[in-house]
């Protein structure tokens, strides 16, 4: 039941774009097209859920024990950019239908720092393995739900009249605003 | 076309602000402008780590091999981050648990690698440390506006000081989370606006 509350919490009501505002880059660049928001939502999904377990496990098995917590920062982006090279080495010689279709987003994740903050997040809260598993791949879903959400919605922005100063990032942004304030319903509901 | 020092540091302040003119760095931009003080204390720990990664990276860029350069840069930034993470955490410790995740997530922020990667793997050490001042004060300068913008409208306030008297009613939509994407997208239209003539 409680990890069904995270989840939730995750997902709708802390949503990691539009409540937690992390990874905002990826979220106004990728979602110019409905294909490019969904590719980049599954990379995400794929690259968050094995970074946040990888990340749990060098936190507590690494880092607390060597009473190295200082170098968290340093430790999490070294586990993050490598599991992403892995993760993109690994596909391309594997699964090369899925590597075609995550194509450049796979590298740009590395800097998303949707992944990081959750990392953290999850160290943060002192979240044990499973509820670790658990909020990464809500957050994860969140992440996506959001993108592919306001990739609809801006594909019909592009049609309609924008007044010139305020074209293409700016109406994007009162745009995320917008579906922002319909993600805010969601408070207090956990 | 070659700029001389101070143009570089100039071109940070309006040319080339983030996250205006360049748009990157949105994450802390939206997340920690709820007010004028937290905006600018992230743009001074960012300029911080933009100014010495800048740096550093502008004097090894004959040593890092392209090949692995990314990696290199985000070693450099991550150290500087997390002594900026524990300065902060020494000597101003209330900014330090307002801003929250956000002073580690100075090492995903798109600007300071952007930097690394288009001006100071190319350029001289002393154009690099102009480039990196300037950029970080414009963002510090454009994170302070936002924020002054939110706080104001959003709670009555400028840095903690009540500007509008007991009887305002504050606008709280503008500092919660659908108000700073409003914010940042009519600053953004307003930035259009003044910019082209």
């Amino acid at each position: 039941m409680d990890y069904i509350v995270l989840a939730i919490s995750a997902i709708l009501v802390n949503n990691i774009l539009l409540a937690q505002y992390l990874g905002n880059c990826p979220f106004l660049g990728t979602s110019k097209k409905m294909e490019t928001a969904v590719g980049m939502a599954f990379a995400v999904v794929f690259v968050l859920v094995m970074a946040g377990l990888i990340t749990w496990i060098v936190n507590a098995f690494v880092l607390v024990p060597l009473k190295l917590e200082y170098l968290r920062t340093i430790g999490f982006i070294l586990v993050i950019a490598s599991l992403v090279q892995f993760v993109e080495m690994f596909l391309k010689k594997s699964i090369p239908a899925l590597y075609a279709g995550l194509g450049i987003f796979l590298p740009l994740i590395t800097t998303n720092c949707a992944v990081m903050g959750v990392c953290l997040i999850n160290v943060n809260e002192e979240y044990t393995f499973i509820q670790a598993l658990v909020s990464s791949f809500a957050y994860a879903v969140g992440f996506g739900l959001a993108l592919i959400l306001f990739a609809g919605v801006r594909e019909k922005v592009l049609l309609a009249r924008v007044p010139r100063p305020l074209q293409d990032t700016s109406i994007a942004l009162v745009t995320a605003g917008i579906i922002s304030l319909a993600f805010y319903a969601f408070k207090g509901m956990v | 076309m070659a700029k001389s020092i101070g143009q570089e540091f100039v071109k940070g302040l309006w040319e080339e602000v983030p996250p205006f003119r360049l748009v990157l760095g949105l994450c802390p931009a939206l997340a920690v402008t709820k007010s004028m003080a937290n905006g600018i204390g992230m743009g001074l720990a960012t300029t911080f780590v933009l100014f010495f990664s800048n740096l550093l990276v502008s004097t090894l860029r004959g040593v890092i091999p392209p090949k692995v350069r990314i990696a290199c840069f985000i070693i450099v930034i991550a150290t500087f981050v997390t002594m900026v993470e524990l300065l902060m955490q020494a000597f101003t410790y209330r900014l330090f648990l307002q801003l929250g995740i956000f002073i580690p997530l100075i090492v995903v922020n798109c600007v300071v690698l952007g930097r690394s990667e288009a001006f100071a793997y190319k350029r001289g050490v002393l154009h690099s440390m102009a480039d990196g001042l300037g950029i970080g004060i414009g963002f510090t300068l454009a994170l302070g506006a936002l924020g002054g913008v939110r706080e104001l409208i959003g709670s009555g306030t400028i840095l903690g000081h009540s500007v509008f008297g007991a009887s305002f009613e504050p606008f709280a939509f503008m500092v919660e989370a659908p108000g700073a994407f409003v914010g940042l997208g009519l600053m953004l239209a307003f930035m259009n606006l003044v910019g082209k003539k």
